[in-house]
């Protein structure tokens, strides 16, 4: 075990900024060019956007990351019975600070995600920004209980993660 | 299709289903108001604000205080219990996804490091 990662553990902090708005922030150590690399290479995501820790598993993960690429990742979850996907295109693409995307997966029209890195003293910030079209949207999201970035066939992801 | 049984769930629907009483939820998710302040803010009559937020009170979505003779709304614990429930979800969502992440860049800093950096 490397004891310097264990204890350089950062926290994720999370607000939501405003009616439409939620955003959270992380920091790594690592430069902006190593965690945008393992933001946008399909074989590096599928080490880490579906978490072991919460049973989240990859059915197959395609991401064309250039402006108007498409991307698509498809998860299995032990309380789903059929894999949920997610998809939609990106919006902006710049190396190594930042990501712009749709998430089109929702009945109708999801939230834009934007993340930027900023590297400082060969750390570097990420800020997640996701904005829904209204408060309705996320509101609507709220009420039913359905996890961004997890979908409908995740809802019981909820009660699994509570336990 | 998941039928929606629970009473409390029933009540929420109905108090939702009207674009004041949504409209008076969002306003109460930016600051607290009196019955007063909201019957002015959404053009209605005492009377009428005063029903929408007794709708909104029965489904737990809003709580009131009265203070004096000004009766003043807040978001009910229902309402904040269950946006509090979904942030958080989606926080530990993310949390998990960054802790993975973090064994990645561990991985591609070693790798950088023996292979020599790219110019």
């Amino acid at each position: 075990m490397d004891a310097r990662s264990e204890a350089a553990k950062n926290l994720t902090t999370e607000v939501r900024k405003s009616d439409r708005e939620i955003v959270i922030t992380r920091t790594f150590n690592a430069p902006a060019r190593l965690v945008f690399e393992a933001w946008t290479k399909p074989e590096l995501l599928m080490k880490w956007w579906a978490p072991k820790s919460i049973g989240m598993t990859f059915v197959s993960c395609e991401a064309d990351v250039r402006v108007g690429g498409a991307y698509r990742f498809v998860f299995k979850h032990p309380a789903s019975p059929e894999p949920a996907a997610f998809f939609g295109k990106y919006l902006e693409v710049v190396p190594p600070s930042r990501l712009k995307w749709t998430n089109e997966e929702g009945p109708e029209g999801g939230q834009i995600t934007t993340v930027t890195f900023e590297e400082k003293d060969g750390k570097t910030l990420l800020t997640m920004h996701d904005l829904y079209p209204s408060k309705a949207v996320l509101d609507e999201a709220i009420a039913t209980g359905s996890t961004p970035g997890m979908g409908e066939s995740f809802d019981q992801l909820d009660a699994f993660l509570a336990a | 299709m998941v039928q929606y049984q629970q009473p409390a769930l029933d009540l929420s629907f109905a108090a939702l289903s009207d674009a004041t009483r949504r409209g008076v939820l969002e306003q109460l998710g930016r600051a607290d108001a009196s019955i007063t302040e909201l019957a002015q803010k959404f053009r209605m009559t005492l009377t009428g604000m005063k029903k929408h937020v007794g709708v909104l009170e029965d489904a737990g979505l809003v709580a009131t205080q009265k203070v004096g003779r000004v009766r003043t709304c807040t978001l009910g614990p229902r309402k904040l219990e269950q946006e509090a429930a979904w942030l958080e979800s989606y926080r530990q969502l993310w949390a998990a996804r960054f802790d993975d992440l973090d064994v990645v860049l561990e991985d591609l800093k070693h790798k950088e490091k023996s292979h020599g950096r790219k110019k």
